[in-house]
Order: structure tokens, then sequence, then C-alpha cells
């Protein structure tokens, strides 16, 4: 229908997530109008990305070079390390601006329904580090889905024997939430973790 | 177009676009039912954890053309001992994976719905490797491929029995043997499994006999199914 240019950009478009046929038709019109250099500049960051990032040599981060900003910044607490499932969830973390330490990306999480085992993730990187980088705490960060709890119970398990700290993050409430609406277990949960309220 | 209630199972999860997924029950009235539930990767969500794998729900929902959607669900039974232990949850999971492979969309059956429920409540009970196997071996004699096990599935004789064949179908004597070699305690395992004594084999202690039969049910469901079971053994290792 369109010129062959256009139409395999309206099939490439259309492969994003999110975008459905009707939407990478748009996209691709509203490129074809911009001035050149406009949409140049956005191949050429497509381009660079792909060049230039790659997976950290020692925590799986996204990176430019060999080690990710966070494993290059020597301010942060190199004893602690924050088990996550994928770099998306480092920015979750980091947002929270809690956290001082190291990170560690498995690069997805135990999925028994899906096949997939520790084999498949980064867990035997992690032990590696243990030993090498002096670490005295693990974070166990992972999702609080059955996927996640599943991997969280794996590492702990396999972690034990090392004797530093293991700890799994707490689940509960969300702030601005409503106790009306929770579900049982995550409820169930939030009693079991209540603290003392410092007075 | 309509709001309907049901009873269900959540047999697993998959991802739809930014915060949705789109859940597969199992039912007592429906079938097997797949459903979007909008927002649920949210923390806010209403529905918070009551439609991960694993959780016995009460649900309403809006019928659609191809999926529904999940309005309201309260949670039953989310077996927490199960998911509280890494063994549990591979057997589970796997319990869960073969439903899904039998189970039909909006073919009511009633029997498998709870089945599995039962199974589930027995595994939370208590962790016995006959309890996947139980399971398994009722889901194939519900499914219509019910062993023979008092004699021999070629010849008939019910002397010396000692191998078992997922061709066959069944036990197969000395002379005409093939597949697998079984134990007599094995065998009289599955014979009480199969013949209403579930309940008084789930207490057997574990022995090389109920490994050989949990793994004999494993091989006769793949079988069955004419494909490998994604879930058994990933946890094995554990």
């Amino acid at each position: 229908m369109y010129a062959s240019a256009v139409q395999d950009l309206i099939d490439e478009l259309g492969r994003l997530p999110g975008v459905g046929p009707k939407s990478a038709q748009r996209i691709a019109f509203h490129l074809l109008k911009l001035p050149t250099e406009d949409a140049l500049r956005l191949a050429r960051a497509i381009s660079e990305m792909k060049a230039r990032i790659s997976f950290c040599r020692r925590c799986f981060n996204v990176a430019e070079g060999e080690a990710c900003q966070i494993c290059l910044d020597d301010r942060r607490d190199a004893s602690v390390v924050c088990v996550v499932e994928e770099p998306r969830d480092i920015v979750a973390v980091e947002k929270t601006q809690e956290y001082r330490g190291r990170y560690h990306v498995l690069q997805g999480a135990i999925s028994p329904i899906e096949g997939i085992g520790p084999e498949q993730l980064r867990v035997r990187e992690l032990l590696a580090r243990v030993q090498a980088e002096g670490i005295t705490e693990i974070i166990l960060c992972t999702n609080p889905n059955i996927e996640g709890e599943a991997t969280a119970m794996y590492l702990a398990r396999l972690l034990a024997p090392a004797g530093l700290k293991v700890t799994r993050i707490a689940s509960g409430l969300p702030v601005g939430g409503d106790l009306e609406y929770a579900d049982e277990l995550t409820l169930g949960r939030a009693l079991q973790g209540r603290r003392d309220v410092e007075s | 177009m309509s709001l309907y209630r049901e009873q269900g199972i959540v047999l697993r999860t998959l991802r739809l676009g930014e915060a949705d997924r789109i859940i597969t029950f199992v039912t007592q009235g429906h079938g097997k039912v797949r459903a979007v539930a909008k927002g649920v990767r949210k923390t806010k969500s209403r529905f918070g954890a009551r439609l991960e794998p694993l959780t016995h729900v009460s649900l309403l929902l809006y019928e659609g053309r191809e999926l529904d959607i999940v309005t309201q669900a309260e949670t039953l039974d989310h077996f927490r001992s199960i998911r509280e232990d890494l063994h549990r949850v591979g057997r589970a999971t796997s319990m869960l994976e073969a439903v899904d492979q039998v189970s039909q969309e909006r073919e009511p059956s009633p029997r498998l719905y709870q089945m599995l429920l039962g199974a589930l409540r027995a595994l939370a009970a208590r962790d016995s490797e006959l309890v996947l196997a139980g399971f398994f071996w009722k889901l194939l004699s519900l499914e219509g491929a019910h062993p023979v096990l008092e004699q021999c599935a070629s010849c008939g004789t019910e002397e010396s029995l000692e191998a078992f064949d997922h061709a066959e179908g069944g036990v197969l004597c000395r002379s005409c043997r093939r597949g697998v070699p079984i134990s007599p305690a094995a065998l009289e395992i599955l014979r009480r499994i199969l013949g209403g004594d579930l309940a008084g084999v789930l207490d057997e202690p574990a022995s090389p006999a109920t490994r050989e039969v949990e793994h004999l049910a494993t091989r006769s469901v793949e079988h069955h199914l004419e494909r490998r079971l994604r879930s058994v053994g990933v946890l094995d290792g554990a």
C-alpha cells in the first residue's frame, strides 16, 4: 500500500511493545514529516545505544564499557549487595535513595512453569562474588510474586553455608493504600513483619 | 455478555501490556477460563496477591468474546505452607502445569477442579512425594488412561508382573516385558493409589518405592500429554 521504505518502518515500529499497527502508522508518518536532522537523531540514539551498551561484568547491570556506573562509584558500600531480577529494578531501588550498596542482576527469576531454573540465571556469578569481594550482607530484592519468592528461597538456602547475613525485603501495605482492600497474604505478612514504634 | 460468579484456582499468569496480566483459571463450572486482570502488576492494585498462581479464589467475571475480565476477586485459600517451601512450590507448579494442559477452555470439568483442590490441600498439610504422584495417576484415570495393574497388559497373566510400559498402558509380565522395570513395592503403592486408598498411601514414609512411583507418574503424564512437563525437576537440585 505504501512505498516499501515506509512499509518497512511501519513493520519495524509495529514490533515494539504496546505499539499496534495503527500507532505504528501514525509514528511512521510523523517521522516522515520531521526535518531530516530530527529523525536521524532518533536513528543515531538507537545505534549508539546498541553499540555502546553492554552488561556490567561484575553485576550485570546495563553499562557503558566493562563496568556500570554503580560499580565504578567507590563511595558505595561494597560489603552489601542487593540482588534484583532486572536492571529496571535497580532504578526502582535507586529512586528510594535509601540504599548505598552495590547490586547483582540475576537477569530473570526461577520459574518452574516456564522451565527456567537457577542455571539460566546469574547465580554462579553471585556465589563467586560472595567469596571474592568480602560481602557481609545480601539483600534478596526479587519481586514478591511466586517466581521471585521461589528465587529468594532458593538463594537463601544456597547462601546459608557462606555464613553471611542474608535478608529479604519486607512486604506489606503500600503507603497511601487502604487496609480494607488489602489481600490476606499481604496483610498477613504486614502483621508478621510488624515492628516496634520508636517513641 | 454478562457478569458471572465462579470459584477457581489460578494456574498461570502472563504479562500483558504495561500493568495487566492474563490469568488462567481452572474453575468449578466453566472449565478453563482465561481472563484479563487490569492493573494487577501495580503495587496499589486492589487485587494484590489474590491472582498469583496457586491461589484458590472466588471471582466475579465479565464475560468477553475471547478473554473475560476479572472484576472482583476474593481469596478462599492461598496455601501459604506450600508457598513457603521450595519443594512444595515445585510439586504444586507441576500439578498446575498438568491441569493447564489437560483442561479445555469453557469445557466444565468439576471433577478435575475438585481433584486439584484436594491435592493442593493435601500438599499444604504435608509434603509427601506421593501427593504429586497420586494426583498424576488420578488425573490419568480421569482422562481415560487408567493403567492396567492387576494383570499383564499384553498376555493377561497375573504372575510375575515386573515391568511398566506407557504405550501398553500398564504392567507387563516377565515374558512380555518392555518399558521400565517396576518393583513389587511400587506396584503395591500404585494399586493402593488407584484402588481408593490414597489417604493411607500418603502416610507412607519416603522410600525408593515412593520415588519410583513419582517418577513413573511423571513419565506417564508426559506420555499422555505427548510433551515434557517443564516444571518437573527444575527445583530438584535446590
